[in-house]
This record gives C-alpha cells, structure tokens and sequence, in this order.
C-alpha cells in the first residue's frame, strides 16, 4: 500500500502539488491522468524519493520513503522515468542488468542472469540484446528501460509516461504487459498517462489530478464519464460504450 | 558470441595497456643506466614513483569525475581546480615571503593545501551537485567563472610581489616533472592508497552513478552521500598531482578521453584500469623519450599535450564519424 499524506512542493512560491493525499492499495493497475502542468510526474517523483517534498509524508509498505534506505526501498519499488538521458555507451544488456543492482551489487549471480534474460525476452528485446542504446530506435530504447524497472522486479512499479515514443504496437503491448505484471505476477503498477483511452481500457483505478490537487479518484466506470472529463481536461468529449470498454471521442 | 566478441576485445585493451605502462616504466628504469644500481633506484626509483602516483591520481580523479558530472568534456581542471592550487600558492609566498614559504615543512604545506582544497571543492559543489537546480551548464559556468576569478586575483598578486618571491613561486608552479619533491612522495602516497581504499568500498556503485542521478536513486544508490565523498576524494586526488607536479591541465580530458573510447564498454571496472595504465604509459614514456630523444631539450608537459592532442582530435573525428 501506498499511502501519500498531505504532501506539498512548490518552486519559488510556484506550488507544483498541493495538499495531495491518496491511498493506493496493493495490487492492481492505477493510472493518474490530468493536463499538462498537473503534478502528475512531480508526485510520482516524490513518491520514489528521487524529489524530495517541502510538507507531508509518503509511505510504502509502512516504509517512508525520506527516511528508509535507499537500498530497501529499491527492491521494494522502481521507477521508469520520462527522459532516459544515458552518457555512458551502454549495450541493452548492460542497461537491463543494472536492474539487478539493488540485489547484487553489480556481483551477478546465476538468479540475476536468469531474471535478465527474462525481463529481455518479455519485451522482445532479444535481438537487440548486444546492440548499443544509441543503435536503437527510440521505441527500443523505451523498451530497454522498461525492461530494467522489470528486472529491478519489485513489488510497486512506477511509470512516468511509459508510452512516449512508442507507436500503436508497442504502446498496446507495453500497456498489456503492465496489465500482466499486475494480474500474472501480483505488482502494484502505478502509471501516469496522457491518453485517456489508454487509461481507461487497461486501469483498474483512475486518479485525476489538476493543478497539483487531487481532483477525482475512482474506478474507469466513474472516471469515465463526460461530466467529470470536462471538468478534469475542460474539453468537451462522448463517451461511448464499446464491449466492457468505455472509449472517450475528444475530437468534436 | 557476440559477447565473446567484445570479452576479447576487453581483455586485449586491458592487456595492450598494462603492458604499454610495464615496458614503459621498465625502459625508463633501465635505458642508459650506468653506475650502481643502488644510486639508480633511489634517483631514478624516486621519479618513477612520483609519476606513477601522479598518473594514477589525475587518471582517476577525472575518470570519476566525468562519471558523477554526467559528461565527458569536464575535468577537475576546467572548472577551476588547477586555479584554485595557483591561488593557494600564490598566497602563500605573498603573505610569507620567499624564505617563509621555502622554510615550511613541505609536507605541512601538502596537508594544508589538502584540507584547503577538500573544503572550497566541497563548497562549490556540494551548493551545485545538491541545489534546487542541478544544472550542469550551471556548474560548469560558475567553474569556469571562478577559475577565471582565481587566475586574475593569483596574476594581481604576482605582479605586486617581489620579484625575488616571483621567480620562487613560478618555480613551484611550472608543471614539472623534473623536480618531483621526494619529501612529498610518502605523504602523497600515503593520501592516495587511503583514498583508494575508500573509493574501492564506493566503487560497485560507479556505474551505477553514470547512469545519472535519478535512476541511480531508483536503484538505491544513496546519491547524495556517494557523489559527496567522490567529491572530497577527486580533491585529494587532485591534491597530490598538483602538489607532485603542479597543475597539468589537458593530461586528465586526454587519458580519460582515450579510456572511455579505447574501452569496449561504459564499465568502471575496465576504464580506470585503462585509463591509469594510458596514464602511466603516457608520463613515463614521455619521459624517457624526452629524457633520451631530446636530450632534456624540452618540457614533457609539451610532448604529451602536442601527441595527447593529436590523438585525441583523431578519437573525436573517428567518433563521430561512426
């Protein structure tokens, strides 16, 4: 469980998230939506410790996530960030078994290959295994890196925007395998996403946030409706029932 | 196969270089020597010491130091390290006079200017690494900035001292390989083996480090502390060089630039290896080259910066050609 208590950051009187508090329990698939400017990726920086907040709390687990070591919290959540700027000449092996890290300390055991290669494999990355990152497109980049958070193999999963860059193939696939770490494997995955559709056909939770507040909370069958759209993005939209999925038209 | 490939490639580069560095400090040892050897290791011993602690240092200061700045054009010396030792020095002989500062205990001098140096780096970059705004290009301006305040404040000095002083203080500060101190060697080696110790205890986490900050504290590396003590050991580091020599300012870009393009993979543990044999192999064999090609005729810091350019415009173009 996650539980984020009152947590507050501004930059010079700016205040990027307010008051924001939220439960997460364990398991399942939570999306946070919300436009630009948001706080999305600002609180799931806090929440993974890499910023820390001006007020509030964050806990994982009962662990809070300023005070607990940075090694203990790495094997118990991982975080895939927007912009994977990399200076080191690193091959897709070499990014995919830092993953192991926060277990072995760069010492690889037989485990720690075996998990490589898995994490490889799910994200058909196999071909690709020796190449360097910036032999690849960016797509396969983002696939490497999400094959490192797979390799961290922890419990909560973060994922700020996992789906830039990728083209229709891959960003269904990455959002069903998402769907499979948290049905298959039993994570908690947390992903903040920009394309609604893609929110509310793979979440099982939707969290709303608009100008560093929390707005709504819910599952897809309450957060997808016009009226609270409207109120989240302040564009007018239909929602249309298609099988169990609700899709959103946002574009009349 | 591919890996194998590529193992084979490290172990070739590992091996070239090591070698390289052994050949050259065998030849600097025993070409043209005459004489008894007893006279020979502590004459000749004492300089090949001097220059294989300073080749070390400057090797692996700037090699860590790229790694936690996140770039590979930025050294200890571009952002105004070299300056800062100028300025000390500088003061030194300013406030104490010639015979004052010559009647100091060296290796007093070499502590204080440590601790000096640790304290200003720490400062200046603990306020940069750790701020609100972690901007490299901000770093690497406030350096060159402050570099460029320390070169005018240590000129400004220089010329309202006394000439006698002067010619004393210009002494210390030409890079010289020449004049390694040899009451300094045992401290300063001393200085450098505890700072490997510690950076042995740090290092499984160094390549983790290069993968920048964020996702080095997504995996668990305390990022804060470890970048702190780097910082407190590349001053050190860079301590010892410049107290042996003086400050040598394109050998550090130049070894580590070889490094990390010789080197098949980003990992630390092939590029420092690598990067302190090119090191030893380039000072010594300047060395022995300058001492038996050129008859003592030029100044090794020279023939190292007219090759090591050479070379390492040649890395650039090829680089960005591939």
């Amino acid at each position: 469980m996650i539980e984020i208590q009152g947590v507050t950051k501004s930059y010079g009187g700016n205040t990027v998230v307010d008051r924001v508090s939220l439960t997460l329990p364990a398991g399942g698939l939570t999306s946070i939506i919300g436009p630009n400017g948001a706080g999305k990726s600002t609180l799931l920086s806090i929440v993974s410790r890499l910023m820390p907040m001006d007020t509030g709390k964050v806990l994982v687990d009962g662990l809070d996530v300023s005070r607990t070591a940075g090694d203990v919290l790495a094997r118990r959540l991982s975080i895939m960030r927007q912009d994977n700027h990399v200076t080191a000449r690193l091959s897709v092996l070499d990014l995919v078994a830092f993953g192991r890290y926060p277990y072995s300390k760069g010492r690889l055991t037989a485990a720690d290959a075996e998990h490589i290669d898995r994490s490889i494999a799910y994200l058909g990355l196999e071909p690709y295994r020796n190449r360097f990152l910036d032999e690849l497109s960016g797509g396969q980049r983002q696939r490497a890196f999400i094959a490192m958070v797979l390799c961290q193999d922890t419990d909560y999963m973060l994922f700020d925007e996992p789906l830039n860059n990728l083209d229709i193939k891959h960003a269904v696939e990455t959002m069903k395998l998402l769907r499979r770490l948290a049905d298959d494997f039993a994570k908690t995955v947390v992903v903040v996403l920009h394309d609604i559709n893609f929110a509310s056909a793979y979440s099982d939770r939707i969290v709303a946030m608009q100008g560093g507040r929390l707005a709504f909370e819910g599952p897809p069958e309450e957060m997808i409706v016009p009226a609270r759209l409207r109120a989240i993005f302040d564009v007018d939209c239909h929602v249309h029932a298609v099988g169990e999925k609700r899709l959103v038209n946002y574009f009349e | 196969m591919q890996a194998d490939v590529k193992r084979t490639a490290l172990s070739t580069i590992l091996l070239a270089s090591a070698a390289l560095a052994f050949v050259s400090m065998v030849a600097f040892m025993t070409i043209g020597a005459k004489g008894s050897w007893s006279f020979l290791l502590s004459f000749r011993g004492t300089k090949l010491l001097g220059m294989v602690l300073v080749a070390y240092a400057i090797a692996v200061s700037t090699v860590l130091f790229q790694t936690i700045s996140g770039n590979r054009i930025l050294t200890p010396s571009i952002i105004g390290f070299d300056a800062m030792y100028t300025l000390l020095q500088t003061i030194m002989v300013f406030f104490l006079g010639a015979a004052g500062a010559s009647s100091i205990d060296p290796r007093l001098q070499f502590l204080v200017e440590m601790a000096v140096m640790v304290g200003l780096s720490l400062l200046l970059f603990r306020a940069l690494f750790s701020g609100a705004s972690r901007s490299l290009h901000l770093l690497m301006l406030v350096g060159v900035i402050l570099g460029g305040l320390f070169r005018s404040l240590s000129s400004f000095l220089q010329r309202i001292l006394d000439p006698n002083a002067f010619v004393v203080l210009q002494d210390r500060l030409f890079a010289s390989f020449n004049s390694i101190d040899a009451n300094l060697l045992g401290i300063a080696a001393v200085a450098t083996f505890a700072a490997t110790f510690v950076l042995w205890r740090l290092s499984p986490a160094f390549d983790v480090l290069s993968l920048g900050r964020e996702t080095a504290i997504g995996l668990g590396v305390d990022h804060q502390r470890v970048v702190t003590l780097l910082l407190v050991l590349i001053a050190v580091l860079v301590s010892v060089s410049t107290a042996l020599v003086g400050p040598v300012t394109f050998f550090g870009l130049l070894v580590a630039g070889l490094a990390w393009q010789l080197t098949p993979t980003a990992s630390h543990r092939f590029v420092l290896p690598v990067a302190v044999s090119i090191a030893i192999a380039t000072l010594v064999g300047g060395q022995v080259i300058l001492e038996r090609l050129f008859a003592f005729n030029t100044a090794l810091s020279i023939v190292i910066e007219f090759f090591g350019g050479l070379v390492f415009i040649f890395l650039l173009v090829r680089g960005s050609a591939r």
